[in-house]
């Protein structure tokens, strides 16, 4: 910085009124083909981004992000799952030496030495080489932590049955249906089928009845016939008022829309 | 014109030495992979800062339409995923995004680490390297709660429980982060959005700063 007498100063400001001039440097002296960073090597840093982009948001197409059901803390039968990046810690909870009586070891203190030496690494392999083969013991701790990552994450992950917890876990919205208590099938579905799927066709022991992509037919179907471990001749009236009940389960369908 | 404006902020502000310190640099040889393709590797933390902004950038716009409450937060999100027009592209960058930027600082820790590229002078940017991925791993942890969906609830209320069993500080720990001893409900949710929302990112600004001022300050690590 120029000190001393005989600086100009633009106004009262601290800053210099004499300009220097917006010339990038000469990087031609330096070793080897250097490069300038503006424009140059900007603009091929720019080209590789566009094509990392173009491939992040194909995942991002091809793969719309889950979305579970609604948090319902009464799910016991829930089975909790992290992110994948945190699996490794998961799946080392899980033995005997790493949990129990041990959890702090495992929760705490192997972790903790892990991202501990991470943090450290400088202080800890603080000889003068940089190459691999001057280092075995930090290059073999890392490959080591690494492998076993590696490892812990991929056995936590093939426990895993992922398409069938998506498909046991699909977003219902919550709809507000209206049901019509004074619709003659009313009466069919409360003798018939309540029991099993909810007041308001939310489900309990059967599944929700609303949001069922169905024909009319095939709902009179189900009823008398059943499917899947839903038994036969859960619906035993007449014929008409199998008609009511498949036009009531409709009608709450399309309120629900 | 553009020089015009461009003097007449200068004339006032002198701000050649300013943007000539932000982009005026030398990129050597060996880090360039116009001349050496395995050069690619240098590209893992340029590209970790590229996802860092695409995560920043969508998690404004996701804000927008986010209701940090139970009765309403999975609806803004369910929402979002279904009527908003874009809105499944972009929760889809942010979901995407949480997790290709831990793949990408994983592969810069890596580069860096078996480079030896923390050893003296720079050892100071490891430290801040690594504190930045803790953070990183902390707004996973975070965000993975904010759909409040089952696998968010259920995840969370196992982070929680094991935050308890951490000795001597374990029950405060859990409070100051779930709200509450015992219930993982409302507090909760309000907390963890306020710290992946507030409290992290001005930690990981912080951070970036100090690693992009060493880096400019050392220069990048010679050749091997």
């Amino acid at each position: 910085m120029h000190k001393g007498k005989g600086m100009k100063f633009v106004g009262d400001s601290r800053i210099s009124a004499e300009r220097k001039p917006n010339i990038p440097k000469d990087y031609s002296e330096y070793p080897g083909r250097t490069e300038a960073f503006w424009p140059n090597f900007l603009l091929k840093e720019w080209l590789a981004g566009a094509v990392f982009l173009v491939g992040f948001l194909s995942l991002t197409l091809a793969h719309p992000s889950p979305l579970e059901g609604m948090a319902d803390p009464t799910d016991a039968a829930y089975i909790p799952l992290p992110d994948w990046y945190f699996l490794f810690l998961y799946e080392l909870l899980k033995y005997e030496f790493a949990s129990g009586d041990f959890i702090l070891l495992g929760m705490l203190v192997l972790p903790g030495l892990g991202f501990g030496a991470l943090l450290l690494a400088p202080f800890l392999d603080n000889g003068p080489g940089r190459r691999p083969h001057q280092r075995p013991v930090a290059v073999g701790m890392m490959l080591l932590g690494l492998v076993s990552v590696i490892w812990l994450t991929y056995t936590s992950a093939s426990h895993v049955d992922w398409e069938s917890r998506a498909e046991a876990n699909k977003p219902i919205p919550q709809a507000e249906v209206t049901i019509d208590t004074e619709h003659p099938g009313f009466a069919s579905y409360e003798n018939s089928c309540l029991a099993c799927h909810g007041n308001e066709l939310e489900g309990g022991a059967g599944p929700a009845l609303v949001g069922m992509d169905l024909s009319a037919e095939e709902i009179a179907d189900i009823a008398v016939n059943g499917i899947g471990s839903m038994p036969a001749d859960q619906f035993t009236g007449t014929d008409e008022e199998l008609e009511q009940l498949v036009d009531f389960i409709i009608a709450v369908n399309e309120s629900a829309e | 014109m553009l020089q015009k404006i461009y003097d007449w902020i200068d004339d006032r502000i002198d701000i050649t030495p300013i943007w000539r310190d932000i982009a005026d640099h030398e990129v050597p040889e060996h880090v360039n992979p116009a001349h050496h393709f395995s050069a690619f590797v240098y590209c893992f933390g340029g590209l970790t800062f590229f996802v860092v902004v695409i995560q920043i950038l969508s998690g404004m716009f996701l804000t927008m339409y986010y209701v940090p409450d139970i009765q309403n937060a999975w609806k803004s999100v369910y929402y979002l995923q279904t009527e908003v027009a874009h809105g499944q592209i972009v929760r889809g960058m942010h979901h995407w995004g949480a997790s290709v930027v831990i793949v990408m600082l994983l592969l810069h820790t890596l580069r860096v680490f078996f480079q030896g590229a923390y050893k003296k002078p720079r050892e100071l940017n490891w430290v801040v390297g690594v504190l930045i991925f803790f953070v990183m791993l902390g707004l996973g942890f975070t965000g993975y709660l904010l759909p409040w969906d089952n696998k968010a609830y259920f995840a969370t209320q196992v982070g929680l429980e094991m935050a308890e069993q951490v000795p001597f500080i374990g029950q405060q720990l859990k409070i100051l982060l779930a709200g509450d001893a015992t219930i993982v409900g409302a507090q909760t949710l309000t907390r963890f959005f306020a710290i992946h929302v507030f409290f992290l990112p001005a930690a990981l600004f912080g951070l970036l700063a100090a690693h992009f001022i060493l880096i400019r300050k050392q220069g990048i690590s010679g050749p091997l």
